[in-house]
């Protein structure tokens, strides 16, 4: 059956997909060690105020405005476009912060300002979702193992999870590296990611079950390159499919979703490459064979006699 | 072969559009910026005659309304505008005063029809309605202590009635009591008398060159039905603060252990929503100690609005706060600012007793906040902030009690009119069971708001359309059918969503867009197949049929493993999380309906009945 379709030697590039692969988790796991996360309010804790401005504002005007007025250490930065600023703050909660900083800043009198945004999350609410959202990711991770276990087989659920892994670990690493804000709505896109990529891979791995069941004289090897073969058109046309609305959403779904965006766009990305390269690969390196997949032959009598 | 749906299943299918397009309906009816009256007591009814002087004091202004609706307990007034919105309540504030509030709200304008099934439109977020969102942290340890401080009075009680000589009940750091005795044998008749009424507490004993003690511990259970009842009673206290607020459509919910999120949506002056939300002032009523007072029975306390001056109080009280069962703010003959207060009977009847013996003697009004300060302490090299919470009491007032005080009276000597409002509204909703801190805060402007929806239809308008586009490049004829499935799919993901009232936020647009991109996979699936089994020289309709068999399996494994992603993230996730997962989930699940039967169902009628040489696919 597979005469048809062409067949490439997706798995004679393996070697080179590995070094890759390292090479992006050693970028990832080395920008992670030494430049750490961005964190954003969300994780760390503070104060966050979003003033929307008439006319384009001047950062360092609204710096040193904020310094005469005792608001010292506050990171001013536009937010979307010019004339949207975003203050952040670590200071202690006051729940008029934010018309106090609006009334600093509007001393000057040159224009109306306009408080879009006032936050204030707690040390300790950062802390802990911290850990919740470490934890979830892991949980998540873990649950997915154990439904792949049970309806595949273990080394497929080993080698969905090590995909998975693969993907988040280089969306996070890539989070470090441009040091992009990582607030919660990003950890949602990562957890989507998990779900997306994991479609991706389960997609790639019952080709490969049903093929193994199916052709009898193929090597492993070989019946790794005709599933993905048979498979590509299918995992590409969902990724462009998926990476359209996501540039959409990147462009027009305003600054409050970029990074979410942006996290999924890399995310999409990499699942795809992971679902053919990572997952197969991780199955290759097991030494999976047709025994691991072929149902066990149902023979009732002999269960019963085993009973003592 | 030919490939056709019985007639049952076309029409099942076809039913589930028209119930999801009935539900899904009432989204495309734009809210009306709208004013709620209600009364804020029983007696304060919302009825024809008010809302007669309401809209006539309307007409007076020139305001311009679109409607009047009367229900059983609120008005509401639909307005053009948010500018009539806003102008139209200060007048009706200002008509009715104090004893009824008065709300900013969006109604829906649902159709009554569609609102007799149950259909509504989906509730928006606080990121895109605009509005305050608060996590309240109670402080059970606060809690705890204040239970305590009930038992250490009922123990000396108790020891004193049955003659068993104590030396003192303290506190200790650890939570527990600590009495202490005289004697051994005085201590052990004492412990099996608590052993006997007590089952909440774990007694040990201790004996020291310092005395014979016996410690007194909560068991952990009791712990737990204390902090549980300093929830509730706060949750209670919460609500009735937040509908004294004047707010439409609050929410105020238990989150966690000790958690309390209160959302308001719509309001903009999160300091003033906060200031009433978080108070947890409360009054204590005592008499004024007579000067030959012994000092173990007397507490001294600094006037609230004159520092530096101080009064003598007695230690009893007289009765608190919860006593108040009505308080309302008014102002006396000279335009000064006061608070009338009605007692409940219980309450009446103590102040009756106490007053009847001590006319011309003073009493004082003490105002007792719970606050906390905030310190920064270094612990192991690491910055840890702590909270410390204390009790500031200030005099109100300290008047001399003219005659026999009943269970109405009234309360002077506040500051202004801003204050006796608030004081009154505090008293009104009752005092909270323990102090609430403030651990997160998030108000988001209208504008804002305004500007988060605009763009986020604008992305899922593109999404939608270049999605759209590229199936049909790439499928053609079945790429129309898996549009056409596409277009359905987002009709039912609406209708489940405004089913549910789930509560649409930005993430959760977000979400909407992932779902366009994602939910044509299973058609990819399905069509790739159908391809595959075209070139394995398949005749075309057995191929359909194959095609759709064979992906059914792949698609639903895929499905169930990202709902499971999807589910997680709904747990430990948090406000705008949540609705992501929510989205993602119900996506799913409606696209896996639409791809593998709508589709179907769509294939089998243009394709199902003939004879075919090729397809377009």
């Amino acid at each position: 059956m597979s005469g048809n379709i062409k067949v490439y030697n997706f798995m004679g590039l393996r070697k080179l997909a590995t070094i890759f692969s390292l090479l992006l988790l050693l970028v990832s796991i080395g920008s992670l060690a030494t430049r750490g996360l961005n964190l954003g309010l969300d994780f760390t804790g503070g104060s966050l105020v979003e003033l929307g401005y008439e006319k384009e504002a001047n950062l360092n005007d609204i710096r040193s405005q904020l310094n005469a007025a005792g608001f010292e250490g506050a990171v001013v930065q536009t937010f979307g476009a010019p004339t949207d600023i975003l203050i952040r703050l670590g200071s202690d909660h006051d729940p008029k912060l934010g018309d106090k900083v609006l009334a600093a800043l509007q001393q000057d009198g040159g224009q109306n300002i306009e408080l879009r945004r006032n936050e204030f999350v707690g040390a300790q609410v950062g802390e802990e979702l911290r850990e919740q959202g470490g934890l979830g990711m892991l949980l998540a991770l873990f649950m997915i193992m154990l439904y792949v276990a049970f309806r595949f087989q273990f080394k497929f659920s080993v080698g969905a999870v090590v995909a998975l892994g693969h993907d988040v670990l280089i969306v996070v690493g890539f989070f470090s590296l441009f040091q992009i804000e990582f607030d919660l709505t990003v950890l949602a896109a990562v957890l989507a990611v998990i779900g997306y990529s994991l479609n991706d891979t389960i997609v790639v791995a019952d080709r490969i079950r049903e093929n193994f069941r199916k052709l009898r004289k193929e090597t492993s090897m070989e019946i790794m390159n005709i599933s993905l073969s048979q498979t590509l058109s299918r995992t590409l046309i969902t990724s462009i499919t998926t990476l359209l609305v996501l540039v959409a959403l990147a462009m027009f779904g305003g600054e409050m979703i970029h990074g979410f965006a942006i996290a999924l766009l890399v995310g999409v990305t990499v699942g795809t490459y992971s679902s053919i390269y990572v997952a197969a690969n991780a199955l290759i390196m097991m030494g999976i064979c047709k025994e691991d997949l072929i149902p066990p032959p149902k023979d009732d009598q002999e269960a019963v006699d085993e009973l003592p | 072969m030919l490939n056709r749906y019985p007639l049952w299943k076309n029409l099942l299918i076809l039913f589930v559009l028209l119930i999801g397009a009935l539900y899904a309906s009432p989204n495309l009816y734009p809210e009306d910026y709208a004013v709620q009256l209600s009364g804020n007591r029983d007696i304060h009814q919302v009825d024809q005659p008010l809302m007669d002087t309401v809209t006539s004091a309307l007409k007076r202004e020139g305001l311009v309304y679109k409607e009047v609706e009367l229900t059983s307990k609120s008005g509401l007034i639909r307005f053009a505008d948010g500018e009539a919105q806003l102008k139209a309540k200060q007048i009706i504030s200002s008509v009715l005063g104090d004893n009824y509030v008065v709300a900013l709200n969006l109604a829906p304008t649902t159709p009554e029809w569609l609102e007799s099934i149950g259909a509504g439109p989906m509730k928006l977020g606080l990121d895109l309605r605009g509005g305050v969102h608060f996590l309240l942290e109670v402080d059970m340890a606060t809690a705890v202590a204040q239970r305590l401080d009930v038992y250490v009075s009922e123990i000396k009680v108790k020891l004193r009635q049955d003659k068993l000589r104590y030396r003192s009940v303290t506190h200790r750091e650890d939570g527990s009591l600590e009495v202490k005795f005289a004697d051994a044998a005085t201590r052990d008749k004492a412990q099996s008398l608590i052993r006997k009424d007590y089952t909440e507490f774990l007694l040990q004993t201790e004996d020291t060159d310092k005395g014979n003690f016996l410690i007194v511990t909560l068991t952990e259970q009791t712990t737990r039905s204390i902090e549980d009842y300093a929830i509730k009673q706060n949750l209670t206290t919460l609500r009735n603060r937040v509908n004294e607020l004047g707010v439409a459509e609050p929410l105020v919910q238990r989150q966690g252990r000790n958690r309390i999120v209160v959302q308001l949506p719509g309001v903009q002056d999160a300091a003033a929503a906060k200031r009433i939300i978080g108070k947890t002032a409360n009054l204590e009523f005592r008499l004024e100690a007579k000067p030959d007072a012994s000092r173990g029975l007397t507490d001294t306390y600094e006037f609230r609005n004159e520092p530096g001056r101080r009064g003598v109080l007695e230690k009893d009280i007289i009765i608190t706060g919860s006593s108040v069962s009505n308080a309302q703010s008014t102002f006396d003959e000279n335009g000064q600012p006061q608070v009338s207060i009605t007692l409940d009977s219980k309450g009446g009847q103590l102040m009756g007793r106490t007053t009847r013996n001590a006319i011309k003697r003073r009493m004082a009004v003490l105002f007792v906040e719970h606050k906390a300060r905030t310190l920064i302490e270094t612990v192991d090299g690491e910055q840890v902030e702590r909270r410390v919470p204390y009790v500031e009491k200030k005099i109100i007032s300290l008047a001399t009690i003219q005659s026999v005080l009943g269970s109405s009276f009234r309360i002077t000597g506040l500051d202004g009119g801003g204050e006796s409002s608030e004081l009154a509204l505090l008293l009104r909703a009752g005092a909270l069971a323990a102090p609430v801190y403030f651990v997160e805060e998030r108000t988001v402007g209208p504008s804002l708001g305004a500007e988060n929806i605009a763009q986020g239809v604008t992305s899922v308008q593109i999404g939608f359309a270049l999605v759209l586009i590229f199936m049909l490049a790439i499928y053609r004829v079945f790429g129309l059918l898996a549009n056409i499935a596409l277009c359905i799919n987002l009709v039912l993901l609406v209708a489940v969503m405004s089913l549910l009232s789930a509560t649409l936020t930005l993430p959760g647009i977000a979400g909407i867009v992932l779902t366009v991109g994602m939910a044509v996979d299973a058609n990819v699936l399905i069509f790739a197949r159908i391809k595959e089994e075209l070139k394995n020289g398949l005749p075309p309709q057995s191929a359909i049929s194959a095609g759709f068999d064979r992906a059914f399996t792949t698609i639903f494994d895929a499905n169930i493993t990202t709902l499971i992603a999807a589910v997680i993230l709904f747990s430990m996730g948090t406000g705008p999380v949540k609705g992501f997962a929510i989205t993602l989930s119900v996506g799913i699940v409606t696209s896996m309906f639409t791809a593998i039967l709508v589709t179907r169902a769509l294939v089998n009628l243009t394709y199902g009945n003939r004879q075919l040489k090729s397809l377009s696919i």
